[in-house]
This record gives C-alpha cells, structure tokens and sequence, in this order.
C-alpha cells in the first residue's frame, strides 16, 4: 500500500440517540496527498462536517480510521486546525489576541515573545487583515471575522488546514474576495487543505479533487473527481472555460441526478468490504 | 433642580463644564425615562398618603409621606447628636491622658472606645458589612464549585441533588444551627469578628451559595461548543483553558447569579437580624417596633425604604462591576 500523507481509511462512525444507534456515516475512505486542496461536496446533513471532525480528532471514528504522515489521529491538535463556518472567534479577545492565542501554546519554548508578535503580525498581513489588529470581533464584518479564524488557523502552521464550509454565511461579494485570498496563501504555502462545501462552483474553483459524499444515513464517497485546471485559477475566464463547466455538470449531475446515491455496484462491493475487515474500535 | 443650577454658577468655569456635560447628558436621555417614573412615585406617595391616614394603629396613625421625612431627619440629628458626644469623648480621654503623660511620662494610658447608643445609621453600616462578607464569602465557594460543576457531568450529577434539596430551605432555619456552631468553634481572646457578625454572615453566605453556584454551573455547561472546540485544536492546558475561555465566556451568567444572590442575601439578612436580635438594621426595626412609640412605625418605615434604596444600589453595583468586568459590552443589563 502506497504511504499517502493524509489517509482516510474506512472511516464509520455511529451516533448514539434515543431511537437507538444512527450510523452517519459507513466506509468513507480516500486520501489526500501532500499539498493538495480537497473539497468534500454533498448535500447538507449527509455527514460532511462529521469527516472533517474525524479528522481533526474531534469526533472518534468507531471503525476504520485517519492517518497522518503514517500517524493514527487519536486527538484534536495543531497539526490539524480548524476554521469553523461559524468562525468561532473568542469575543472577550481582540483579533491579534484571538489569533495569539494559538501562536503563545503552539510556539511555547519555540519561540521569543518578539518572534511570536512578529509571526501573528504575518499572518494577519497574509489574510489582509493586519489594519484591524487590535478591533475587537463584534467591530468587524462577517467576512474579516472569517479572515481571521483563517489567520488563527494559518499562524499554527498545520500539516493541515480543515475548513468547514467557511465561506457558507457570506455574501457572494465577499466570498469571491475569500476564495481567491485562500487560493493565494494555499499557493504560496503550500498548505494541504480540507476544504467541505456545499457550492458547486467553489469545489471546482478551488480545488484539485473533489470527493463527493451519497446521502446519509451512512454516508459514503459516491465519486472522486480530480480538477485538472491550470493554477492560479482565474474565476471569469474559467467560467467561459469549456473544461470548468464539463467538472461543474459533473458534480452537479452526482448531486441532483444521482441524487448523491451511489451505484448499485459500488454500495454491493463496498458492503461486501466491510463485511470482511471492518476493525471495532471503542468510540472515544 | 434651579438650585443646583445657582450653586453651579458661582463657581468656577470647571463646574460651568461639567454642568454643560451633564446637560449634554440629561438632553440625551429620553425625557419619558424621567416624567414616567417620577409620575410613579407621584401617583405612589399620594395613595400612601391617603391610606395612611385612614389607617388607625395601636401605635397611632399610620405613618405618611411627611410623618416618615420628618422622622428620617429626627433619625439624621440623633446621628449628629451621638457623633458630637462621641467627639467630646474622645476629646476629654485624649486630654485626661496627655495631662497624665505630663506627670508621669511613663504612666500607663489607656484608650478606650466610645460605646454610645447605636443609631440608624451605624446600623446600616453593620448591615452593609455583614452582607457583603456574607456575600463574598459564598462567591468565593460558589464560582469555583459552579465552574467545577459546568466542567463535569459526574461532579454535576453528584451534586445536583444537593443543591436541589439545600436550596430551597430558608437560611433562617440555619440560624439556630450556626449559631451554634460558630459558638463551639469560634474561640478566640482577640476575635476579629463578632459572633454575632459571624452568624448573620453565614447565614447571608447560606442563601447566596445557590443562586451564584447554579448560574455559574449553567453558564460553564452552555459555553458554545466551537469555541471549546477551537481550545481542544489549541491544545490549551486544562487551567489556561478555564482561565482563558471558561471564565470569561460565561462571566454574564456568573454575574446574573451574584446579583440574585446578593439580592436575597440583603432580604435575608434584614430577616436574621430581627430574628437573633444581631445588630444591623433588621435589629433597628425590631427594637423600634418593641419601642412602641407614636414615631415607631415612621421610623420602621424609614429603615424600610433605606433597605429597599440600598438593596437597589447594592444591585447597580454589581452591574457596574459587569459592565467593567464583561467583555459583552452591548448586552443589555437590567
Ligand atoms: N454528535 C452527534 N450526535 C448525533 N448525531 C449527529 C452528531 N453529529 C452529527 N450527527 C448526525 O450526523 C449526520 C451528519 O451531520 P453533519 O456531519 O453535521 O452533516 P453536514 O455537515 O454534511 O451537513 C446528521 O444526520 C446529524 O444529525
Ligand atoms: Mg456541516
């Protein structure tokens, strides 16, 4: 088996309610290469941000499992920061301090007070919000607040950067603005990124491979697409592209016409899988 | 209102600003949050006025609106009258011992303290220190043992019952209990408190336990869970993460607590006060009442509405340590 650095490997995971156990989702297994930006589309509840915090380690997978860098995820940590949809900013902290935060634990015996001021002042300039350092989060807009949870998240410097449909409570304005600055720092640092949507054209934009997810309950990968187009992506001129709009039917038709329902064939093999190897595991 | 005003204008420039400001002020606020409430207490002191003089007692008439201002200025001069005496006292002791120490410089002087009758308003001070040990006492119990509590489900479920059964006992049926024990336990030749201090306080500390403990708990419990979340990615050590984001996420549910539980704890204390005859203003009102005088009920009633004003500022207090404390400056306190 080929090391890849971010594996995903028959994750399950069931839910515990009161009209008993609710398995969200079943076998979802894919991998994720060193650098990559991989989106994760399907329609809302099917268990997207569930993955995502199976990866971060904030949800124990009950079968199956993440590894990275040849590493089983047991906890949530650093290496795999999170930028919440809801942006999570601390209120009581202003945006330097919120960003800080992270960088003061992270860096601890790493690095100097000054080197740490210096490190947060970077990547607050990165996410172009460097000007409004020392505003507190209710004094800035929806889409700066969202910018700063990306600083927040950057300033860790993660293997990975896992983001929730970050871009979701945005105005389309400021989310083109968002998509293209974290294009931008993804280029330039080369960062793996995690990114779960529910847009169909942010998913092709943005990413090199698109895992789609069937429906829930246990919800599995339907497809995978990997986006071949030229980087740095341009949004107007892809959108006459004939090759942007042959990826965007093609999600659109998994989602809406296959009603994100995988093939018969595929759910027999996958069950049969499962069957076979499935590894217990005590949820966390 | 046009008093103010004169005074302000023979003095200095500096005053001249300030009242300018205030001005600035009072034309920003909305002149129904003035006349409406003023109308209230209008509208309140005329029917006092007219049921108090349809209401004969044992101790004669009830008082009304003039009877209780007058008495409350009768209360003011007593104050006066035992401060005077108290001066003079002091000023007779210091000078019998300076003429002592001019005889015999090596004579032993003794200072004594001045122990005259207590007035109103020494009662009230008694008051204010005992429910504000009593309260501080209980906060420094409570908010620990609430964050505790929001922490974890076991500590909770452990506790719950507990509180459930604790709360709802009156800390009056403590009383006789603490009285008790603070006598066994509390012995002392130089006591920095008083026992009776101790027995108020306590009782006060009681009632103000429940209230802080169970908002806290509530407001530990609720702290929204992607912030939580975000202390996990961090990493953050378990005191930094209490410290960090704990406390001040739910620092407006802590303060709803302290001020239902100073608030009751002012009610309560009055209560004991009366109840154990411990000095303070609940004593007052009691004595007045065993007192039996034709002033007795305008008096009760004047320690009635200074409770009830200090209760009030009590309460404003808090608010204002909120508003210093909380980084939820747009919430809206009331
Ligand atoms: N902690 C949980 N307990 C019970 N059910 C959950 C929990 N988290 C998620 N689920 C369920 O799992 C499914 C997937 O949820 P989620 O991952 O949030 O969906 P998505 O992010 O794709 O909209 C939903 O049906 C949801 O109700
Ligand atoms: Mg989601």
């Amino acid at each position: 088996m080929a090391n890849h650095f971010l594996e995903i490997s028959k994750v399950g995971i069931e839910f515990p309610t009161q009209n008993g156990v609710f398995t969200a989702l079943k076998d979802v297994d894919f991998k994720i290469d060193k650098g990559e930006f991989v989106s994760i589309i399907g329609h809302s509840g099917c268990g997207k941000s569930t993955v995502l915090n199976i990866i971060a380690g904030l949800y124990r997978a009950t079968y199956g499992g993440v590894i990275l860098e040849g590493k089983e995820v047991t906890d949530p940590g650093p290496d795999r920061a999170v930028v919440f949809q809801s942006h999570a900013l601390m209120p009581w902290l202003s945006v330097y301090e919120n960003v800080a935060l992270g960088v003061e634990q992270v860096f601890k015996g790493q690095k100097t007070a000054a080197e740490m001021k210096d490190w947060v002042e970077h990547n607050l300039a990165l996410v172009k919000m460097d000007h409004a350092m020392h505003k507190m989060p209710h004094e800035i807009s929806g889409g700066m607040k969202q910018r700063v949870g990306i600083a927040r998240c950057l300033a860790m410097q993660p293997k990975v950067m896992l983001m929730d449909e970050p871009f979701g409570a945005l105005d389309a304005l400021t989310r083109a603005n968002l998509q293209d600055s974290v294009m931008e720092i993804q280029k330039e640092l080369d960062t793996t990124v995690v990114l779960i949507t529910h847009d169909v054209d942010e998913a092709v934009l943005m990413s090199d491979k698109i895992v789609m997810m069937s429906n829930g309950p246990a919800a599995k990968v339907g497809e995978i697409l990997d986006i071949e187009l030229e980087r740095p992506r341009e949004r107007v001129a892809l959108s006459k592209s004939d090759q942007f709009n042959y990826y965007r039917q093609q999600v659109l038709s998994f989602l809406y016409e296959k009603k994100g329902v995988v093939s018969f064939d595929a759910a027999k093999k996958t069950q049969q899988e499962t069957s076979s190897d499935v590894i217990e595991k005590q949820a966390g | 209102m046009t008093a103010i005003t004169n005074n302000a204008q023979s003095k200095s420039d500096e005053s001249n600003q300030l009242l300018a400001s205030v001005g600035k002020y009072l034309s920003g606020i909305d002149i129904k949050s003035i006349v409406y409430p003023m109308m209230g207490i209008i509208i309140f002191l005329f029917i006092w006025s007219v049921a108090a003089s349809r209401i004969d007692t044992s101790l004669g008439q009830f008082p009304g609106p003039a009877h209780v201002l007058e008495q409350s200025k009768s209360l003011y001069q007593e104050y006066q009258a035992e401060q005077d005496k108290a001066a003079a006292f002091y000023q007779r002791q210091e000078d019998r011992n300076a003429k002592k120490l001019a005889k015999n410089p090596e004579a032993n002087v003794k200072i004594r303290k001045y122990t005259g009758k207590e007035t109103f308003f020494a009662q009230i001070l008694t008051s204010l220190k005992t429910v504000l040990f009593g309260f501080l006492v209980a906060s420094l119990f409570a908010i620990p043992l609430g964050v505790v509590c929001g922490l974890s489900d076991a500590v909770y479920k452990g506790m719950n019952p507990l509180i459930q059964i604790f709360k709802p006992v009156s800390p009056l049926a403590w009383l006789p209990l603490i009285t008790m024990v603070v006598s066994a336990l509390y012995v002392s030749d130089d006591p920095w408190f008083e026992k009776s201090f101790l027995n108020s306080a306590f009782t006060v500390a009681l009632c103000c336990l429940w209230p802080t403990l169970i908002n806290t708990a509530v407001g530990v419990a609720n702290v929204d869970k992607d912030l939580l979340n975000v202390s996990r990615v961090i990493r953050l050590p378990a005191l930094t993460h209490v410290r960090k984001i704990i406390l001040p996420a739910s620092v407006p549910m802590i303060f709803t607590g302290l001020r239902l539980s100073l608030a009751t704890g002012w009610m309560v204390l009055i209560a004991a006060e009366m109840l154990s005859q411990n000095p303070g203003l609940g004593k007052f009102v009691w004595d007045e009442f065993q007192n039996g005088s034709s002033n007795s009920l305008a008096r009760i009633m004047v320690a009635v509405l200074a409770i009830g004003l200090i209760g009030f500022a009590l309460d404003r207090i808090i608010l204002i340590a909120q508003k210093v404390v909380s980084w939820d400056k747009q919430a809206v306190l009331r």
